[in-house]
């Protein structure tokens, strides 16, 4: 890891567009009283270089045929997802204060029937799998789409994960995109502690991918590296691992594990989660 | 009825340009001609379900028509969470095509042997359950599997089974067939536990004079409810049979169908399937399907014991 992507590197100070989508994120969570708050704010950065710069979509019609995909196989991030769609129109943001309850189209992971959302994910280890899928029929029918797939740094404990790497090698899958959210806290704690991912730039490069690792806060960073994706022709699939924080933007819940998933959220602690966002 | 099956992929395959075939390390020179004439839409991937399913889901989901083929066990033990998640909660034509359903590979043990399959599967919202009983039909439900846009599980016999259905029978899923018109008495039953049935009653018929009908459900799922309004009320016993564990399996979904709707006539059902444990033997599928009483004789008997005792 260069010294761009240290701790201190990553402690970026965030712009008032991604304190914008944190809002909306922390809207969404005190609505529904819960969710995967750490999980979502270490991806929003990705997330909104993606919408904002390179993503080929239509509000007004998700499902338009030659837009890009984006799967977020991280299910448990949605809140994230939910504030970049809402940002961009998919649906009134004020929908958002309904996160989980009962009614809502927006629940604790990402389903279909939400407008912009391309497939329902939750279980881990399925998103990307589907994806190569996606890649392979765009393939086949020779369309200029590109599927960009977020994983989970815990996700990738999953088999399936790994099973799909050997076929998007494999079948030379050049429109696929992977964005790892490396935030290096799983559910039960730290993922050297609970299994070592390390090293996974090399464990990616063996699996036949284009490897690149930068710090997932940077906007520059971020543009840098997909501008770059979309320019290269090679002719495999590529990986840009992520380093981030995870419940970055709020000091308390920052490399917090008990912040992975919160319910019950206390007065103190949403007044804290608004204080960190002026 | 395997051979038939691919055969058949590929000539819809030849068909329809959304037909994509998926294999998980078949045997060598699966498809050679589908391989050879349409190689972009014939994909043989490694020993990897998970990721198959996934991988279909995708291709579905972009508006291709994946046929998936493996080993019954491997498709439905494995990647259950896929056929779940992947497939059915996207409701997804996807066709799961699972070769040696129930005994078929006794000689390869309990690992191989698909016989909580349909118990399994039955339980997920959006899937589609086909059990044939012979090649014909084989044949004649593959065109339908076509415009379904439902996952479906198709479970393969061993093969070289009896032909009993007719040759170009349009084949409706969610449909039963009359396989001989029941007077009082009736099997209903699923796959190759049909031919057994069937026999049963012939003997029925020629030693005892008693005029046994046979229903075939190669749709377990939808299930023909229309035929067991019909037939159920009509007849005083029943006998479902199935090379499937009895719970959960094409019994229990006749069972539960009439405690719903027919109660006053569930007393009149029996089951008959494969034993609540794993086989301890090896030997061909029809040594195991006696060790699990499972065959014309047995149904013979058990007919019988229940038409005197009633």
């Amino acid at each position: 890891m260069n010294k761009l992507l240290n701790k201190k590197a990553l402690k970026i100070k965030l712009d008032s567009r991604s304190k914008y989508l944190r809002q909306l994120i922390v809207q969404a969570l005190v609505g529904g009283g819960r969710g995967h708050m750490g999980s979502a704010m270490s991806l929003v950065e990705i997330l909104r270089v993606l919408y904002d710069d390179f993503i080929n979509i239509d509000p007004k019609n998700p499902r338009k045929e030659n837009r890009d995909r984006l799967i977020l196989s991280k299910g448990h991030g949605c809140l994230a997802l939910y504030s970049i769609l809402a940002d961009k129109g998919f649906f009134s943001k004020k929908l958002l204060n309904r996160t989980s309850r009962i009614g809502s189209i927006f629940g604790g992971h990402p389903e279909q029937k939400v407008p912009g959302v391309e497939i329902s994910t939750g279980a881990l280890g399925h998103g990307l799998p589907i994806a190569v899928g996606m890649s392979l029929a765009a393939k086949l029918k020779k369309k200029k789409h590109k599927i960009y797939v977020i994983v989970g740094d815990g996700e990738i404990n999953e088999g399936s994960i790994w099973e799909a790497a050997l076929y998007a090698s494999k079948h030379n899958l050049s429109n696929l995109k992977i964005f790892i959210d490396y935030n290096k806290i799983q559910s039960y704690g730290f993922i050297k502690d609970v299994v070592n991912l390390e090293p996974l730039c090399d464990k990616w490069k063996s699996f036949g991918f284009d490897v690149s690792e930068i710090n997932g806060h940077d906007i520059s960073h971020l543009r840098r590296n997909i501008t770059q994706f979309n320019k290269k022709k090679i002719n495999k699939p590529s990986i840009t691992i992520c380093h981030t924080i995870k419940g970055k933007g709020f000091y308390f819940a920052e490399n917090n594990p008990n912040w992975h998933h919160k319910n019950n959220l206390t007065e103190k602690e949403i007044k804290e989660l608004n204080y960190c966002l002026q | 009825m395997r051979k038939t099956c691919l055969e058949s992929v590929y000539k819809l395959a030849k068909r329809n340009k959304k037909v994509i075939f998926i294999g998980s390390d078949l045997g060598p020179g699966v498809l050679k001609e589908f391989k050879e004439n349409i190689p972009e839409r014939f994909i043989m991937e490694g020993v990897s379900e998970q990721s198959i399913v996934g991988m279909a889901a995708g291709l579905a989901i972009e508006g291709y028509l994946p046929y998936i083929n493996t080993i019954a066990t491997f498709l439905t033990r494995r990647c259950f969470e896929q056929l779940v998640i992947d497939l059915c909660l996207h409701d997804l034509p996807v066709k799961l095509i699972g070769n040696g359903g129930g005994l078929v590979y006794a000689p390869l043990g309990p690992t191989h042997q698909a016989i909580e399959d349909i118990s399994i599967l039955r339980t997920i919202p959006n899937m589609t359950i086909l059990v044939p009983c012979d090649a014909f039909e084989m044949k004649n439900l593959m065109s339908a599997t076509l415009k379904w846009p439902h996952p479906i599980y198709i479970r393969l016999a061993r093969g070289g089974d009896q032909i009993i259905t007719k040759k170009n029978r349009k084949f409706v899923i969610g449909k039963s067939v009359m396989i001989k018109k029941p007077q009082k008495y009736l099997f209903l039953t699923t796959g190759i536990a049909t031919q057994m049935a069937l026999n049963a009653a012939k003997k029925l018929d020629n030693e005892n004079n008693i005029k046994c009908g046979v229903i075939h459900f190669p749709s377990i799922k939808p299930l023909d409810t229309r035929a067991l309004l019909k037939w159920i009320k009509k007849v005083k016993k029943i006998i479902t049979v199935e090379e499937n564990v009895l719970s959960g399996g094409f019994g229990s979904s006749i069972l539960e169908f009439c405690s719903d709707n027919l109660k006053e006539h569930t007393h009149k059902i029996s089951r008959i399937g494969l034993k609540d444990k794993f086989a301890d033997d090896y030997g061909d599928q029809n040594s195991l399907l006696n060790k699990n009483d499972l065959n014309q004789r047995v149904l013979y008997k058990k007919m019988l014991s229940l038409i005197k005792n009633s």
